[in-house]
């Protein structure tokens, strides 16, 4: 049989090492990004159905008289809902998905790291959920007329930069987590759900807490940076405060760094026993 | 370097199974690989050939790094799998049958392009290799369909490319006919064999329950049953050990009660596979000699079974298979083996 010219192209250079690291986040960020074209419900599901529970939240706030703050905290706390939600059921649920999907073998089998799937996932669903994020914010913006004032543009990006990579880093810890110790994902992700809704105060300050309830709230990376967002755009956001802004951002900085060390290990060690075991890249199909 | 490919050496598994909630301390151990030695010759497409359940998947689970072996050891492309993946793992792919990779939002030619990318693939060259590949698998008009609109048979396709994409030094292919129609089969043996053919120093390890399959495209065959390879040899090898003996298919009406153990005890009947059929039963024998044929014949009209057609064939892999079992593959995929796959 005469060779097929298409079949001899062997021999063309692969980039290993840092570079392959790259294009490995960028093409698992890429089904994120695109399947939010692609799939237009989210703008019911995650901008309109969350504006109804920042709407309740603003109508109770205004009928018993609260400073008129409170609405934008709300606003706020409904935006950064977005990015918890896709932190627990896109990123922690995710390599079980992946796992059932059969995509987690192939995932281990590639010459690529884990951790840089991982990160891909997180960029792609940081990336697709700041564009809800900003929607919710500039919806309910509109709909209830709240402004702003931001105190420093820096520490307000700072903040957000080191509260998302800080709550990504806790998703690609238990990625890991959930896969090991979990045969139905959901049912811990429907768990983790309301409580973290609580605890982070996305609909009122944590200063209402007291403060050994806020303290260990604030392992969840949500809690601090939404506390110090708003009191870096709102004038009398500083008052309703938790902690100072700078020691929220040390804070934070310590949470990035143990989450994405614990992110390394726990992959390590789910790779580990999987290849042991044998059980955790099967599919139950 | 070595010349082989793959290579294994008493290499075992065996699985750990909890019992259920009464038995919770009870742990079980399934054996689903014992004492495998095999060599693979580089440039070779060798066949694992078993029912499901044989051990054959776990082979290829361990060989693609994704399984450690409770013993012995495994090499593939000169490498230990187990002390060094991280050399395995770039001149390997591996693509099973029935999997449901990729994701369904993106197309078919954006899920190849991201799976590209994990090896490292350029990106102008992976997209123009996907269009070449896919013409190859007759694909080419689906390229901007969403895989979630595809058909099985369409996303196995999707999936073999997958496979071909980055060019492994080893290709594992895991049942990857299963459940394709006769022409998506065929357009999938015709790649594989123009892949092989383009560069010598490709290897393929395919398993595969399909006889047909294994005989048409395999250089050499292992047979694999309960974790054990019982024979290896290429399969006009394999089949030639059975010619001098003779293979009879008989179609007869109901067989009253008639079993294949009781043809067996038979002299000179080495072995009596029984498959129901419409209105009657097909029997197939390997006989030592062909005169036995007389005493097989005497005890259907015995039992008052008729005769409706008698064939004599030339051996198949299928009557290799039974002759080393003892029972005809989809007789023992039947039986419910306890062993992993």
């Amino acid at each position: 049989m005469q060779a097929n010219p298409s079949l001899v192209l062997r021999g063309s250079p692969k980039v290993s090492g840092w570079r392959l690291f790259l294009k490995t986040i960028v093409a698992r960020a890429y089904p994120r990004v695109i399947g939010m074209q692609r799939e237009k419900s989210w703008l019911f599901f995650d901008v309109f159905l969350p504006m109804l529970a920042v709407s309740a939240y603003v109508f109770v706030y205004r009928a018993i008289g609260a400073p008129e703050e409170y609405v934008g905290f709300v606003v706020m706390g409904g935006a950064m809902t977005a990015f918890w939600m896709n932190v627990l059921w896109s990123m922690s649920s995710q390599l079980y998905w992946e796992k059932e999907q059969g995509n987690l073998a192939l995932y281990i089998i590639a010459p690529n790291s884990m951790m840089a799937i991982l990160l891909g996932m997180a960029v792609g669903g940081l990336f697709a959920t700041a564009l809800r994020a900003t929607a919710i914010v500039i919806v309910g913006s509109l709909m209830f007329n709240v402004t702003y004032s931001v105190a420093s543009f820096t520490q307000l990006l700072l903040v957000f930069f080191l509260a998302m990579t800080a709550l990504y880093g806790m998703g690609m810890m238990s990625a890991s987590l959930f896969l090991l110790l979990s045969r139905e994902a959901w049912h811990i992700s429907n768990l983790a759900q309301e409580p973290v809704y609580l605890f982070s105060g996305f609909y009122f300050p944590i200063k209402s807490f007291n403060f050994w309830v806020a303290a260990a709230a604030s392992i969840i990376p949500l809690t601090l940076g939404l506390d110090a967002m708003r009191q870096l755009v709102f004038p009398s956001g500083a008052s309703l405060g938790f902690l100072s802004v700078n020691v929220e951002i040390a804070v934070l900085i310590v949470l990035c760094v143990l989450f994405l060390i614990g992110a390394k290990f726990l992959l390590d060690y789910m790779e580990k026993l999987a290849i042991r075991e044998g059980r955790l890249t099967e599919s139950r199909r | 370097m070595t010349h082989f490919a793959i290579e294994t050496k008493d290499l075992s598994r065996i699985y750990k199974i909890r019992g259920n909630k009464k038995e919770k301390q009870i742990r079980k151990e399934l054996v689903a690989l014992e004492n495998v030695t095999l060599t693979v010759e580089r440039g070779e497409l060798f066949g694992l050939l078993g029912p499901n359940g044989a051990g054959k998947t776990t082979l290829i689970k361990i060989l693609t790094t994704l399984l450690a072996p409770t013993s012995g050891w495994a090499r593939v492309a000169g490498y230990d799998v187990i002390q060094h993946p991280n050399l395995v793992r770039p001149r390997i792919n591996m693509v099973s049958g029935g999997e449901s990779s990729g994701y369904g939002l993106l197309t078919v030619r954006e899920n190849l392009w991201m799976f590209s990318q994990f090896y490292g693939m350029p990106s102008k060259e992976a997209n123009q290799r996907i269009v070449e590949l896919l013409k190859m698998v007759g694909l080419e008009d689906r390229i901007h369909t969403k895989s979630s609109d595809l058909s099985t048979g369409l996303r196995q396709k999707m999936n073999i490319v997958r496979g071909f994409l980055t060019d492994p030094e080893v290709l594992f292919l895991d049942e990857p006919t299963l459940g394709l129609d006769v022409g998506a089969a065929r357009d999938v043996r015709k790649l594989i064999r123009s892949w092989l053919e383009a560069d010598k120093s490709r290897t393929l390890l395919l398993t595969t329950h399909y006889m047909v399959e294994a005989e048409e495209l395999c250089d050499r065959v292992a047979i694999i049953n309960k974790g054990r390879v019982l024979a290896c040899d290429t399969p006009a090898n394999l089949k030639r050990n059975l010619q001098r003996d003779a293979i009879f298919e008989i179609e007869t009406s109901p067989l009253n009660g008639l079993t294949p153990q009781l043809l067996q005890n038979q002299p000179e009947v080495r072995k009596a596979a029984l498959t129901d059929i419409e209105g009657g039963a097909r029997l197939e024998l390997i006989l030592q000699e062909e005169a036995a044929l007389a005493s097989v014949i005497n005890i259907l009209t015995q039992k008052n079974v008729k005769v409706r057609r008698l064939t004599k064939r030339e051996p198949t892999l299928e009557d290799v298979f039974m002759d080393l079992v003892g029972q005809k593959m989809e007789d023992v995929e039947k039986e419910e083996a306890p062993h992993a796959g």
